[in-house]
């Protein structure tokens, strides 16, 4: 029961979701897109799931008065407002002009933003490192990173006029290459590995 | 300097300067800034992936009389006996539903959308001998070297054999390929990151404290 049955629900799952895939018929497309539809209905059970766990953790911190005990406060009344917002009004809370649209584009939206571009500093100490023609795997990194931020900026094309041009070439051609290569080697990881798991040989994640 | 009045833009005004504090050196400002982010971030994605996925994928077809869809609803409050020791067994079952459903959409979406259309764009141009009549020279020469790049990448992770003789020299240019592809994705991250740098502090110097206009 504990091993069997979610080992059955997985193998009926997947397969019935990929052969279904290939049968445009009304009542078979129509159960693939019911199961499509639950699917993606639970998996946002995961984020409850994982807001119940935050909620639990600093807490907890909070309980014991664990270090920084006091910032776990400030994190569970955020999160309270933003689900208050979220929800009081129902599906109206989360109209244009309501209390949580503004506090995501007011509040989290500049947090987030922020967040981002305070790696632009580290980004740029660590370039001074990584930037180094050290051998000739090193020296096509530098080139093509020096070449693609001068073709997308205007001074680039102030000191030569080719460089958007160049930048076009390597976009499509050598880095598309590189990139088409490695997508497909995941694609047969992918394969291979969710065929695995459909047909119960990996069943590590449920332990 | 004429500061602006409104409430919203001051408080996103004092939050961004509290996380650029950090370029000093780790304060109570940024702490507060990043803990209150990561609570309204738990919050906005609950919310929005509530109102946007469960709520009409699974709870408006039960009110207009699908009573099948009760299934997924208990499957997926079955998710929360993860937080019992004694019951956490029980998660195995949504959880194998959403693996299957997952993996069976992901297996077709590799073959069908990713590795099809990428081998035909590889492969197609070469088609009867189409590729110097119907492209231009730098077109062609840039296919030629698409193709020489993807088949050297796919050599370099071929692991099966050790990489001598033409395994070697293919993996090697293989290399090369991989270096100017992280070269540019290095390259345009920086970029990004410069230009939302940039963003915040046109907000602060435009937005917030009225400097630029």
């Amino acid at each position: 029961m504990r091993l069997q049955v979610p080992l059955a629900i997985i193998l009926i799952m997947g397969l019935f979701t990929i052969v279904t895939s290939f049968i445009p018929a009304r009542p078979i497309a129509d159960l693939n897109q019911t199961f499509r539809n639950w699917y993606i209905g639970i998996i946002t059970f995961f984020i409850f799931l994982g807001t119940i766990n935050l909620v639990r953790v600093n807490g907890e911190k909070i309980k014991t008065k664990a270090s920084d005990w006091q910032y776990s406060i400030i994190l569970i009344t955020a999160l309270a407002v933003m689900l208050i917002a979220g929800f009081y009004k129902g599906r109206a809370s989360t109209d244009e002009e309501s209390v949580f649209m503004y506090l995501y584009f007011n509040v989290q939206f500049p947090l987030e933003a922020t967040m981002y571009s305070l790696l632009a500093f580290f980004v740029t100490s660590a370039s001074f490192r990584a930037f180094r023609a050290r051998n000739k795997e090193a020296l096509c990194l530098l080139l093509a990173a020096v070449v693609i931020m001068l073709g997308r900026v205007p001074v680039g094309t102030a000191i030569w006029k080719g460089f958007p041009e160049v930048t076009e070439w390597i976009m499509s051609y050598p880095n598309a290459a590189a990139k088409r290569g490695i997508r497909l080697g995941i694609d047969l990881g992918l394969i291979s590995m969710a065929l695995r798991m459909i047909l119960g040989i990996e069943r590590s994640y449920m332990q | 300097m004429l500061m602006t009045s409104g409430p919203w833009v001051w408080i996103a005004g004092l939050l961004t300067l509290a996380i650029y504090s950090f370029l000093y050196k780790d304060n109570p400002f940024y702490k507060v800034a990043e803990y209150i982010f990561v609570g309204l971030s738990a919050g906005y994605w609950a919310v929005f992936l509530w109102w946007n996925y469960a709520y009409p994928n699974l709870f408006v077809p039960l009110g207009e009389g699908n009573y099948w869809n009760i299934i997924p609803i208990v499957l997926g409050f079955m998710m929360f006996t993860q937080l019992s020791k004694r019951t956490s067994w029980l998660v195995r079952f949504p959880l194998t539903f959403v693996l299957g459903v997952s993996l069976g959409l992901q297996v077709i979406a590799a073959v069908e959308g990713d590795m099809v259309p990428q081998l035909q764009g590889t492969f197609s141009p070469f088609a009867k001998g189409a590729l110097f009549n119907t492209y231009n020279f730098w077109t062609s020469i840039g296919l030629i070297v698409l193709l020489v790049g993807v088949l050297s990448t796919l050599t370099y992770f071929f692991f099966s054999r050790e990489h001598k003789g033409v395994l070697g020299v293919t993996s090697k240019i293989g290399v090369y390929f991989l270096m100017v592809a992280f070269g540019a994705s290095f390259g345009y991250t920086i970029m990004a990151r410069i230009s939302l740098l940039f963003g915040r502090l046109h907000f602060l110097l435009s937005d917030w404290m009225h400097i630029l206009r």
